[in-house]
């Protein structure tokens, strides 16, 4: 009976792997070489013990803690210490979204659109699907661990060891199983694929959020979090194992707990059900504006909901900084005082960049919805009444641009009355709104971009995720790697100054806002003549 | 042995009854018509016994196996197309048809090409790019391909051209030739007409009607047209008699099937000059069912 669920697993598991070969290498292929190129840039830049100990000094903050986690080997900070404690972190998230959008697509995604349902009705067991689904996620992630493992040993770097980095690459590994098997309960609980990514995506997120407090704050609070325990393995110091055990368990767990389910469940039923819906349209649904916002309305709340959280998260640390330079002579001293800046400062322009991109992407999601919109045919829809194709596109932009303005403002919003309540000395709101609003150009130019690709070449539209996931990398990157300057000035986040610690450049930002609208308006003019395609 | 046997099927969804106390039986060989208005349970009827939902109460068999714990057993024989067909839009309909097959542990053979042929589906390419008639094509195609002993189609025509109903309705009347046993869910009624030996007709969840075509038609009306020699006279108060029409001579009703003989013999008195009478269509009974549910049944 047991073996009868999971008739033809094989078949449904090498068709998945068929269908998503090229996807998945792409992913492993930029883990991992993200990886290796921070390992080899940090052994260059990074030679000598007294270099490395200022670095270490740097990192131990509260709000890198916050943002990367706790350090570990400090008074001997090789090049592997640098890369658990800067890397690992960074590195995890990307291989639970990879497991999470695996999962998402193959599971709920599926079965909305009816495809498991022509599988179910041939003689395939019951639980095959899914099962099929984890063990490609099992498979793909012992692949990473390995492709990662082994090249960051191939880098050659003293520190690097063949030990640490199969520790690192499994610990990336059993991240990516635990939000595979997460996203798995959670498909058999939520009755749509937007739900599915949405709550998997949040259970992402709250681990990061648990794992940061807790870092800071309580360490049985952030071992609570997944991310928060594989940052415990001290790898490439101290290599311990039980975290790569313990995520796996909780894998399991979750697992086990998606197929129970599974196995009981009505297909098309979840736990969450749909609420019944309005019968009649609001007084907003009365043109095309009112459409994109209707459609997505749920989406925009959630992401202004997470980003407030976010600053207010970010925002709390901010305490801890003030307490920590107090007793931190070295730096106090030294390093800041040299550039002119506190530290607060300094983390202050850097999370506002940060911040900034992250209010880009809904931003860019609400945009980019006119793409899906047009594929579903639902443009030529809207289309057929007395409304011109400018007039969509234009309310889907306008739309990403309030988006993108209220993301901005909320998030500042939040870092500053967090930040004001644990600081002696607070920052004025004005200073965080400046920092914050300073980064708008950068947000419009991305809406051009992607309103020029979709006007022009709708199918490489996903191009101006790359571009965005470049302008992240040279931010995030660029001091820590200490990339060439022009290489960040590529990006418009690279282009503006960071402020507080940069001055304001009035003419930078008209720049780039004249920029938004001369692309803007040639997407437009590509919209209008070309053919709508699905 | 019958080839389904659904008793009392309940199936209940939150507080809605879609089903409530549906009894089914299709014997073996034959091509069972399932009708109804949307929403009225065939779908969720088809799901259970496909043992993708399962019955809150009551009993659903394929094969005399139980339709949630035999699935796999049952599936085995077992053929289904859907009403909405959703493909990979990546993959090309031929990979499609191939890899259903392979899930039956068979490999692409003479037939699939044949069949291929026959519903004029080009098979290279990509899944995305076809319309609704041809997604359903392939399901089609995969279907007939695997030759099981049962096959449960719902609304599987809905996106055909006359052209390749024809293709299907020859496919289905081949299967029945071989012993086959097909359910058909549909809204063409005139193809279940064409096609089906009994029909059921579902409502709210109930059967409420079962049977042969014939036998059917007996409990509905029977159209009546006739010109008689001198003026027709005490029609309107027979029982059984409605929608009588008076037009320059030529007078219109329709008739209850009981009352059809006394009716006849009445108007022969009048001496009939021409008549003419159509049997119900299905459609004529499945609104006259239909229009039961609070519609104007006596009109």
């Amino acid at each position: 009976m047991a073996r009868d669920l999971f008739v033809r697993l094989r078949h449904l598991g090498l068709f998945i792997l068929r269908r998503d070969r090229l996807q998945l290498a792409i992913w492993i292929f930029a883990i991992a070489s993200l990886n290796v190129m921070v390992a080899l840039a940090y052994d260059g830049l990074y030679q000598n013990a007294v270099e490395r100990a200022t670095m270490a000094e740097i990192m131990q903050n509260p709000a890198m803690t916050f943002m990367l986690g706790p350090g570990y080997g400090l008074d001997d900070y090789t090049i592997g210490a640098m890369m658990g404690h800067q890397m690992l972190l960074f590195s995890a998230l990307g291989v639970a979204i990879m497991n999470i959008l695996l999962v998402a697509r193959h599971s709920r995604a599926d079965e909305e659109a009816g495809r498991t349902e022509l599988i179910r009705s041939l003689p395939v067991g019951r639980l095959a699907s899914l099962g099929a689904i984890l063990v490609v996620a099992v498979l793909v992630n012992i692949g990473l661990a390995l492709v990662v493992s082994f090249s960051l040993f191939a880098c050659q770097v003293e520190s690097v060891t063949l030990a640490g980095s199969l520790l690192y690459g499994f610990l990336l590994g059993v991240v990516g199983f635990l939000f595979a098997a997460i996203t798995a309960l959670l498909a058999q609980m939520t009755e749509s694929s937007r739900g599915t990514l949405g709550y998997s995506l949040a259970a992402l997120g709250l681990c990061y959020i648990v794992r940061g407090v807790g870092d800071v704050s309580s360490e049985l609070l952030a071992i609570l979090s997944p991310l928060g325990m594989i940052l415990r393995a001290q790898v490439y110091v101290n290599n311990l194992w039980w975290p790569v055990y313990s995520v796996t368990i909780l894998g399991i767990i979750f697992a086990g707990g998606a197929f129970f389910i599974n196995s009981r469940r009505d297909l098309g039923g979840g736990l969450i059900s749909a609420r019944p819906g309005r019968t009649t349209a609001s007084t907003f649904l009365r043109g095309p504006f009112g459409l994109a916002l209707n459609l997505q309305q749920t989406t925009i709340i959630a992401w202004l909901v997470g980003l407030f959280l976010l600053g207010l998260s970010y925002g709390s640390v901010f305490g801890d900084v003030e307490l920590f330079l107090e007793g931190n002579e070295f730096l106090r001293d030294i390093l800041p005082m040299a550039l002119g800046f506190t530290l607060t400062e300094q983390f202050l322009a850097l999370l506002m960049s940060i911040l900034a991109m992250l209010a880009t992407v809904p931003a860019l999601l609400v945009l980019l919805k006119v793409r899906a919109e047009e594929g579903d045919t639902h443009v030529e829809q809207v289309l057929a009444t007395a409304i011109s194709r400018t007039r969509i596109l234009l309310s889907f932009v306008s739309l990403g641009v309030v988006v993108g303005l209220l993301s901005l403002v909320l998030s500042g919003l939040g870092l500053w009355l967090a930040a004001n309540g644990v600081m002696d000395e607070s920052i004025s709101v004005m200073t965080i709104m400046q920092a914050s609003l300073a980064q708008f150009p950068a947000i419009l130019v991305m809406l051009a971009l992607a309103t020029f690709l979709f006007g022009w070449w709708p199918q490489y539209i996903n191009l101006v995720w790359l571009y965005f996931a470049y302008s992240l990398f040279t931010v995030y990157f660029g001091v820590l790697l200490k990339l060439p300057t022009w290489l960040k000035r590529l990006s418009p986040f690279g282009v503006l100054p960071q402020m507080p610690i940069e001055p304001f450049e009035p003419i930078v930002a008209l720049w780039l806002i004249a920029f938004f609208v001369i692309v803007l308006l040639l997407g437009l003019k590509g919209f209008t003549r070309r053919d709508l395609n699905n | 042995m019958a080839v389904i046997e659904v008793v009392e099927l309940k199936k209940r969804f939150g507080d809605f009854f879609a089903l409530d106390g549906v009894n089914l039986t299709v014997e073996k060989g034959e091509i069972y018509g399932f009708i109804g208005p949307n929403g009225a349970g065939k779908t969720t009827t088809i799901r259970i016994l496909l043992g993708m939902l399962q019955a809150t109460s009551g009993q659903a068999l394929v094969f005399g196996q139980d339709a949630w714990s035999d699935a796999l057993k049952i599936h085995e024989r077992v053929a289904y197309v859907p009403g909405e067909v959703s493909l990979w839009p990546n993959l090309t309909g031929g990979e499609v048809i191939d890899f259903f097959m392979r899930l039956r542990g068979r490999q692409a053979n003479n037939r699939r090409d044949e069949l291929i042929e026959r519903f004029d589906l080009d098979p290279s390419k990509k899944c995305r790019t076809y319309s609704k008639g041809n997604r359903q094509k392939v399901a089609l195609i995969a279907a007939f391909a695997s030759e099981a002993d049962f096959y449960i189609l719902d609304e599987p025509t809905s996106g055909l051209d006359p052209l390749m109903e024809h293709v299907f309705q020859d496919c289905i009347r081949e299967a029945k030739k071989q012993g086959k046993s097909i359910l058909l869910s549909s809204h063409i009624l005139s193809e279940v007409e064409k096609l089906c030996d009994r029909v059921s007709i579902i409502r709210s969840g109930q059967i409420i009607e079962s049977g042969t075509l014939d036998e059917l038609r007996h409990l509905t009306r029977t159209a009546i047209k006739v010109t008689t020699r001198s003026p027709l006279k005490g029609l309107a108060d027979f029982p059984g008699v409605h929608d009588l029409q008076d037009n320059r001579g030529v007078t219109h009703f329709a008739v209850d099937g009981e009352a059809l003989g006394a009716v006849i013999e009445h108007l022969s008195k009048f001496g009939i000059s021409q008549l003419e009478s159509a049997p119900p269509t299905l459609e004529d009974l499945f609104l006259h069912h239909y229009q039961g549910a609070g519609g104007p049944e006596n009109g």
